[in-house]
């Protein structure tokens, strides 16, 4: 396969680095977090086993997407699922920079995982720290699946998935080797900023495929076509950019003028 | 709880997230989209911009309901 030129791959591997990286760091608060209050074993034991689990489910995935589905099927399934976690994520983006919602804190984030650990019962399983080890498996799963999601799309759509992994655990390198160093959640990361370029970049080739992969139900089942094909991802993006400054201006007035309504229909 | 509670909840957070109404405005303009296609002669090269304006405009719509009961 012919490999893209060089601004592309630096494009690809920034795009997957990025949001993976955004992803590990919210993996690692959970881990350290039940780590340092119940037990490093059954948390390490907990995101060690959902690394398995994603290599599985990321063959079971990818055997299951390269054999049974057209290209157009693909591109709308996983177009779906990046424009609803991209759409989430600039959601909750613009409601933080417009002040109607808290700052995204992984010291506070940490603080919260850590008294909840405290207060959980006790309780072994297999020689293990139950909670610490399910808490860890889940939240480490979890997170884990948008990072195959994100590589499986970018990758795909820049025909170099190889690529797109190699971003991805780049980022896990370079966050598990910062938690190994400094013992405590990443709290430096300008992460709110991250989650705003983030859910740009997800919506972006969300709206992108869903709308390509819809051509499945047309006769014949080819993809949609963009006017100037790939050219049309920089026109989103800028779109999605634009809208989002927008919203991030109006929304809090937006908010007051609701606000009698909401007390009215909440009184009634 | 049980493993098929446990499971479903594990998707539904996946999936859903916090706010429902912009995983269920994408899906039904999706739907709608999905029967405009079905039923169009031949796509135009206006279809695709026409069904991403569409899904911006559904983005708009449920973050206004979202803000306005804040």
């Amino acid at each position: 396969m012919e490999r893209m030129g060089s601004s592309a791959t630096w494009g690809l591997l920034g795009a997957t680095f990025t949001a993976s990286f955004v992803e590990f760091v919210e993996a690692l608060t959970i881990v350290l977090a039940m780590g340092a209050t119940r037990s490093w074993r059954s948390a390490l034991a907990g995101a060690a086993l959902a690394v398995v689990a994603l290599a599985g489910f990321t063959a079971v995935a990818g055997y299951a997407l390269v054999n049974w589905l057209p290209r157009s099927a693909l591109q709308l399934g996983i177009g779906t699922l990046l424009l609803i976690f991209g759409l989430q994520w600039l959601r909750k983006s613009i409601l933080r920079a417009a002040g109607l919602k808290a700052l995204h804190d992984e010291e506070e984030e940490f603080r919260a995982q850590a008294e909840a650990a405290r207060r959980a019962g006790e309780q072994q399983r297999f020689g293990l720290d139950w909670f610490a080890f399910v808490v860890s498996f889940k939240g480490t799963f979890l997170e884990g699946v948008e990072v195959v999601f994100i590589v499986i799309t970018f990758g795909l759509n820049a025909h170099d998935v190889p690529l797109a992994a190699g971003g991805a655990a780049a980022a896990g390198a370079v966050v598990l080797a910062a938690g190994a160093i400094a013992h405590r959640p990443l709290a430096r990361v300008p992460e709110n900023t991250l989650k705003y370029v983030v859910g740009l970049l997800l919506s972006s080739f969300g709206t992108f495929w869903a709308v390509e992969g819809l051509g499945v139900f047309q006769a014949g089942g080819e993809s949609l076509r963009w006017p100037g094909d790939n050219w049309s991802l920089l026109v989103l993006l800028a779109v999605w950019v634009a809208l989002s400054q927008l919203l991030i201006r109006a929304v809090p007035a937006i908010a007051r003028a609701g606000r009698p309504a909401a007390l009215a229909s909440e009184a009634s | 709880m049980s493993l098929v509670r446990i499971v479903g909840r594990f998707w539904w957070d996946f999936l859903v997230g916090d706010d429902w109404k912009i995983a269920a405005a994408v899906a039904v303009t999706l739907v709608a989209g999905a029967f405009v296609v079905a039923s169009a002669s031949a796509a135009g090269s206006w279809l695709a911009p026409a069904l991403g304006a569409a899904l911006l405009t559904v983005f708009v719509a449920a973050l206004v309901v979202d803000v306005r009961r804040r």
